[in-house]
């Protein structure tokens, strides 16, 4: 052997690792995520009912030819159910997590930037948020507002935007010591340009990443929310009110209408776990 | 014509760790430096020099004293993009560490582009173009290297890189912190060959802060010694590497490998300046 054959070996030994753990896991859950997103857009094209037509002579029906995964209390197909749901649940844990983002990603960024007593101050607000757990800043926000799939997202928002923004602030502090930034500073870029074009779009690969794994922590959150009914009011069809809806099954041994959206649910917040890990891993690599 | 930089008294503390005194980072330090000329800021570890060029670029305010580049004295508040603009005329600098000190998104063409549109006086795409070639004919790199992104490219072509931005905002000086001590030998010599034709060039005046006496040997003309914040030498440097008057600057001497290298007698020096104020 000479020492080219080790020099190949060697070298070729972490890509054909990272190869092997290029995993079937990973493109299964992308693949989950696909379908999901697709329900969501194409709901109305691809459930075999509408979400809310009752149909009286199959209430409770076990999963048959006419109904793959059974029917309700109101004889309303679960499978048509949970495919429109999946429009309010995604679209929710989107709008919980661009709120969160916002004002979680602001308040990190001048923490980082201006420092002293602004990061003192605004490290102060963030950890009374986050003292609070997060049902009780929407049961808050519940008795000034109303309740409705609104109030969940911004209850929520609130619960997740001190997660972001001390992330944020960690990641920004890091990439402001790099010395690139006081080149920056020194061709006369002023502040808010400097954050705005040149820091967010650094810090973007590495909060992407994090951004992927709230996604499924929020889609839970929210589901939750809607299950204690703080949320989605019905006749919509949210996976989290479904579950709340099916519960009067399960007390008459119908499994069904609780378990398909719950199912729904966990299978979604674990794929998006999965992708996030693997994402923020990959985006993460810095040079 | 007035010199291209002129310091005077200038001091720098820091608050110390628990309690106790002050930390002096730099002690009422003055010197000139002629336009087109280079000076070494020599010292080692903990003497101040880094301090004292962050002073010089505007990226610490200073105690007391005051820093007059280009003619013109530099304030420690002034807002507004024209003034921001003028200030980054007068000074650039050069960083150490040459994986840091390039946005790691940008392509060597795009960072170019960057600072050239901040500031060149008629930013047109043809302007730019012609100045991002003449400035990568500057720092030695050739056209194929536009594309590259900082992680393409190697330590020595990085911190060409990191010149060749500098040098885009046509600046009366330039402050070189330790910009080559993270490059192998061959590669700073040929650096500092460049930055030798540069000056020559450009006239643009340089401020080489460094630990490395062979460096400044290389590229400067005058020579100031920092020991523990204060400048304890100050002279033609070839004149004060040959005849040191401060026993500090005798103890680098020799406690650098080469021909002058007495390693039996740095613990001698270290001892006769250490009692000496």
């Amino acid at each position: 052997m000479t020492i080219d054959d080790i020099g190949a070996r060697t070298a070729s030994a972490p890509v054909a690792d990272r190869r092997r753990r290029s995993p079937w896991t990973f493109r299964a859950c992308l693949a989950i995520l696909g379908v999901a997103v697709a329900a969501a857009v194409f709901a109305p094209l691809v459930a075999p009912y509408a979400p809310d037509a009752t149909d009286f002579s199959a209430i409770w029906a076990p999963p048959g030819p006419a109904h793959w995964l059974g029917t309700d209390q109101l004889g309303r197909d679960i499978l048509s159910r949970v495919i429109h749901g999946a429009r309010p649940s995604l679209l929710g844990a989107i709008a919980l997590l661009a709120f969160a983002t916002v004002l979680g990603v602001l308040i990190g960024v001048v923490a980082a930037w201006r420092r002293g007593w602004v990061d003192t101050v605004l490290a102060r607000i963030t950890d009374v948020m986050f003292a609070f757990p997060g049902l009780l800043f929407v049961v808050l926000i519940i008795a000034v507002f109303d309740r409705g799939p609104a109030t969940a997202v911004i209850g929520m928002g609130l619960a997740f935007a001190p997660l972001i923004a001390k992330f944020t602030r960690a990641i920004a502090l890091e990439e402001l010591a790099r010395p690139y930034v006081d080149a920056y500073r020194l061709q006369g870029v002023g502040g808010v340009q400097l954050i705005g074009r040149y820091l967010l779009p650094n810090l973007m690969p590495t909060l992407v990443g994090y951004l992927v794994v709230l996604f499924g922590e929020g889609l839970m959150s929210l589901a939750s929310l809607n299950f204690l009914g703080f949320g989605a009011q019905p006749p919509s069809s949210e996976w989290g009110l479904m579950v709340q809806e099916g519960r009067a099954g399960v007390i008459q041994g119908v499994l069904g209408p609780a378990l398909v959206p719950g199912l729904t649910i966990a299978v979604v917040v674990v794929a998006t776990n999965v992708v996030g890990v693997r994402l923020s891993d990959k985006l993460a690599v810095r040079t | 014509m007035s010199e291209a930089v002129r310091v005077s008294g200038l001091t720098k503390t820091y608050p110390a760790r628990r309690g106790g005194a002050r930390v002096v980072a730099v002690k009422d330090v003055s010197f000139e430096l002629a336009r087109g000329e280079s000076l070494g800021l020599v010292g080692e570890s903990g003497s101040g020099k880094t301090t004292l060029a962050r002073m010089l670029v505007g990226l610490a305010r200073p105690d007391t004293g005051t820093i007059v580049i280009d003619g013109r004295t530099r304030q420690g508040k002034e807002r507004g993009r024209a003034a921001r603009l003028r200030r980054a005329k007068e000074v650039q600098m050069v960083f150490q560490d040459p994986y840091g000190s390039l946005d790691r998104r940008l392509s060597v063409e795009a960072a170019l582009r960057d600072v050239l549109r901040r500031h060149l006086p008629d930013p047109a795409k043809e302007t730019v173009r012609a100045r991002i070639s003449e400035l990568m004919g500057h720092v030695g790199l050739s056209g194929k290297h536009l594309g590259s992104r900082p992680h393409e490219l190697s330590g020595g072509q990085r911190q060409r890189v990191a010149i060749a931005k500098a040098l885009a905002v046509d600046p009366a000086v330039l402050v070189l912190d330790e910009a080559v001590s993270a490059l192998d030998v061959s590669v700073q010599a040929q650096i500092l060959a460049l930055l030798n034709r540069i000056r020559a060039e450009t006239g643009v005046s340089l401020v080489f802060v460094t630990h490395d006496l062979a460096v400044v040997n290389e590229v400067t003309g005058q020579i100031l010694v920092m020991y523990k914040g204060e400048a304890v030498e100050r002279g033609a440097t070839a004149e004060v590497l040959r005849r040191p008057r401060h026993p500090y600057t005798d103890m680098l001497l020799s406690s650098a490998p080469g021909p002058n290298w007495q390693p039996e007698r740095v613990a001698e020096l270290r001892a006769a300046f250490a009692g000496a104020p």
